[in-house]
């Protein structure tokens, strides 16, 4: 068969290769196989099924409930449903703070290491050097830190300030903010609201004094690592742009946000989408520092995920979040793609390469990263 | 010449490559095969949570005696992770034989099936009964206690002395506890304080003549009279500035605050002395019977116990290490090495004779209670934890009762 279609397609010395060319394949495909596509399809098979843990979920002890546990998620109002809504809720404060906050940091780090100065290759390592070291020691470390008689409030003290006890501070950041106002849940009527079994009021909560110990220590670790992206992006821009706009007397600043930022935009892209993904699933930091406490306010869906399965022995549930929270990330990633696609400001450029393919938002990066140069 | 050699090599290398294969193969088959059919001895698995090299020691010290006695080879695993390694072995299909289980997990296993009942013990009649009842589902037995803990009073001796307390003036009473606490509080220390979870504050709901179920375990009572009065009166301890909760201390649990001498006094149990001979050994303390409530006296209490696969390949076996294991002689010896109360009501005076200075903690085994056996209680009582650490903030503790009852009264509806 094999050898009939190679013939067909180029009849010669190369018709042995298609086959080749599969048996090398073959260790990738079984290993991408086995130990990405058969558990992925194992786990939506459980987020369909009823399995209690007990056996093997292709066995006797598991069966076909359709939608349920993902209707039990999303639509029953009780225990789970809170617990999904707080995780969610917590999350997705977590993923405002950090994503941007990170981004901006690497971008600005990025931009400091760029220059030649002196030490630079000291500083370099020196940023980098939280993402090389395991995220179990760091959480460890900031607990130390931010324990309530810990360095952290240690530091505040000499500054006549009290600091909170941190990780055990359930309170909202927005509702401190607001409770200084005066506004409290007695005064709203956002208490009578539910989304997802959580209250409105709840919902604009903003993230735990606790969770914010995690936002900072999120920043901390991965702004080292892209920068790293980021210096890469920022060493293959040209000299010779940056030269052509000083020319023109563009200030650094103008420099910076119509040249620097536009021709890094891909890495902008990878590195925003690369964040939603690693905040969306953060699980060893809460697993090692909290475990959710103070009052859920640090349950995340992935450590919800863990938790119903391997403690609540809830595994259809477990598997229905894990699945959830797949969705949530592939909505975001689109979401990003599609803000960070290169606008199509076109007809200035036109003159320069006829050639290029208008709706190819690649091919005109290229065009206008080479001659674009040269005045 | 040079024509011929290369392939020849080429060859040779393949052959000795599909030689290693074959002899690594070879290896990996004889070595599986000699587990199963090589001898005629058993292995099991022993899967426990220790709480330290203390309680590895004497639990393989235990399993090697038993070795000897029958032969049977015994493998104590310790986890790092209980639940979910217990998780991994039932999902698996090859779980330990024997592990330890709590009594918050039992219902819920007992329920997918995962565990096999344990009623035809040979010493099923040497345990409290209190202990067996809170290893029964559905009325078989799912796990064989192997220790219990209850809860007491521990006080610091020197901050007792220093507020010019004395033996008179163990408080017998809630009135009694507020006034010592109060009387014990000054700048660096507070009176009592304890974990903000239910496994803790909930010896108040006892002793106020509440508790989470009704006494048919069919309804849920958690925000009952008794309850919210219970609650009221931590609250209003907290108020007073005479009672903390770790989380507003900024400990992992009381006997670290204690230890620390944070506070004069803590709700623990008998684990308690463990961290103190180790981590604090310059605080001096005494250990008594908590206050009497409204409602009279009352504990909660923690039970260990082993249980035992439904998938074990060596029921037989198992059961027969399980007897050993929790037989009056074993638990003796655990409780000499690492303080752990014993299962059997043979070992009472033994225990009492030991640690003439913890009896405060065997006299509550009389009046103390075990989390009702529910499938998914664990589930509910953790997010009662998660609830209770809001409750120096709360306005108004119903709200939380309120909330954790009818989550468990949908537990209880399943």
């Amino acid at each position: 068969m094999l050898k009939r279609f190679a013939t067909l397609r180029e009849p010669g010395i190369r018709g042995h290769e298609a086959a080749a060319g599969w048996l090398f394949l073959m260790p990738v495909i079984v290993i991408l196989g086995l130990f990405l596509v058969l558990p992925i399809t194992m786990a939506a098979w459980v987020s369909f099924s009823d399995w209690n843990g007990n056996g093997s979920p292709l066995g006797a002890n598991a069966h076909f409930v359709g939608l349920d546990n993902y209707r039990h998620l999303l639509t029953e109002p009780g225990l789970d449903q809170n617990n999904f809504g707080t995780a969610l809720r917590n999350n997705v404060y977590y993923v405002l703070l950090v994503v941007p906050i990170q981004t901006a940091v690497a971008l600005f780090l990025a931009v400091l290491v760029n220059r030649r100065v002196k030490l630079v290759g000291f500083f370099r390592t020196a940023f980098y050097f939280p993402s090389v070291t395991s995220s179990v020691a760091i959480t460890v470390l900031f607990l130390f830190l931010f324990s309530p008689t810990g360095a952290i409030n240690k530091l505040l003290s000499y500054f006549g300030a009290t600091g909170p006890s941190w990780l055990y501070d359930p309170r909202g950041l927005f509702h401190v903010i607001l409770g200084q106002f005066g506004v409290d849940q007695s005064s709203g009527s956002l208490a009578n609201g539910f989304f997802l079994g959580v209250s409105y009021w709840d919902w604009l909560s903003g993230p735990s004094i606790a969770m914010c110990v995690f936002i900072v220590m999120a920043v901390f670790t991965t702004s080292g690592t892209f920068m790293l992206l980021f210096l890469a992006a920022l060493q293959s821009i040209d000299d010779s742009v940056n030269e052509a706009a000083a020319l023109d007397g563009a200030s650094e600043w103008r420099k910076f946000r119509h040249i620097t930022v536009p021709m890094i935009r891909p890495t902008i892209f990878t590195i925003l989408t690369l964040g939603l993904i690693g905040t969306w699933q953060i699980f060893d930091q809460i697993y090692v520092g909290t475990k959710g406490s103070p009052s859920n306010t640090t349950l995340t869906p992935a450590f919800l995920s863990f938790n119903a399965s391997f403690n609540g022995n809830n595994w259809g549930v477990g598997a229905a979040i894990a699945f959830i929270l797949f969705a949530i990330i592939v909505f975001f990633t689109i979401l990003t793609r599609l803000a960070t696609r290169n606008p199509d400001r076109v007809p200035r450029r036109r003159r320069f390469g006829p050639t290029q393919a208008l709706g190819d938002p690649n091919a005109s990066r290229v065009a206008s990263a080479s001659p674009g140069g040269a005045p | 010449m040079n024509a011929h050699r290369k392939p020849r090599i080429a060859r040779s290398r393949a052959a000795l490559v599909l030689a290693m294969v074959a002899a690594l193969a070879l290896t990996a088959g004889t070595a599986l095969g000699s587990r199963q059919s090589g001898t005629a001895t058993t292995t099991l698995t022993a899967l426990i949570g220790s709480s330290g090299p203390a309680e590895t020691f004497a639990v393989n010290n235990a399993a090697k005696a038993f070795t000897k006695q029958t032969g049977i080879e015994v493998n104590v695993v310790v986890a790092s992770d209980l639940g979910q390694q217990l998780a991994q072995g039932f999902a698996s299909g090859n779980p330990p034989d024997i592990f330890y289980l709590g009594n918050d997990q039992v219902a819920t296993y007992a329920k997918a099936g995962s565990l096999a009942p344990l009623d035809s013990l040979k010493n099923v009649k040497a345990f409290y009964p209190s202990l067996r009842a809170a290893y029964t589902y559905k009325g078989r037995l799912y796990a064989a206690p192997k220790d219990f803990s209850t809860l007491a009073l521990v006080i610091n001796t020197a901050s007792w002395q220093r507020a010019k307390l004395t033996a008179k003036d163990y408080p017998k009473t809630w009135a009694q506890l507020a006034s010592v606490a109060k009387k014990l509080t000054r700048s660096g220390q507070v009176g009592l304080c304890t974990g903000a979870e239910f496994h803790r504050l909930g010896v108040f709901m006892i002793q106020s003549g509440g508790w989470l179920v009704s006494k048919n375990g069919q309804t849920a009572t958690v925000n009952s009279k008794a309850n919210v009065a219970a609650f009221n009166f931590v609250k209003s301890m907290i108020k007073a500035g005479s009672f903390k909760l770790t989380n507003q201390l900024g400990v992992g649990w009381g006997g670290e605050g204690f230890g620390k001498q944070m506070c004069a006094m803590t709700i623990e149990g008998n684990w308690i002395s463990g961290a103190m001979t180790h981590d604090y050994p310059t605080v001096k303390y005494r250990v008594v019977e908590l206050p009497t409530g409204p409602a009279g006296k009352g504990t909660l209490q923690y039970d260990g116990g082993w249980g035992m696969a439904a998938a074990s390949k060596n029921k037989t076996e198992a059961m027969s290490l399980i007897t050993y294991m929790t037989s009056p002689k074993v638990q003796m010896g655990n409780a000499k090495a690492f303080g752990v109360m014993p299962s059997v009501k043979a070992n009472a005076k033994a225990w009492s004779k030991l640690y003439p200075q913890f009896a405060a903690f065997l006299a509550g085994a009389e009046y103390s209670r075990s989390i009702p056996t529910v499938p998914d209680i664990a589930t509910v009582l953790g997010d009662f934890n998660q609830q209770l650490q809001g409750l120096p903030q709360s306005n108004n503790p119903k709200t939380i009762l309120d909330r954790i009852n009818s989550e468990l009264q949908s537990i209880l509806n399943k």
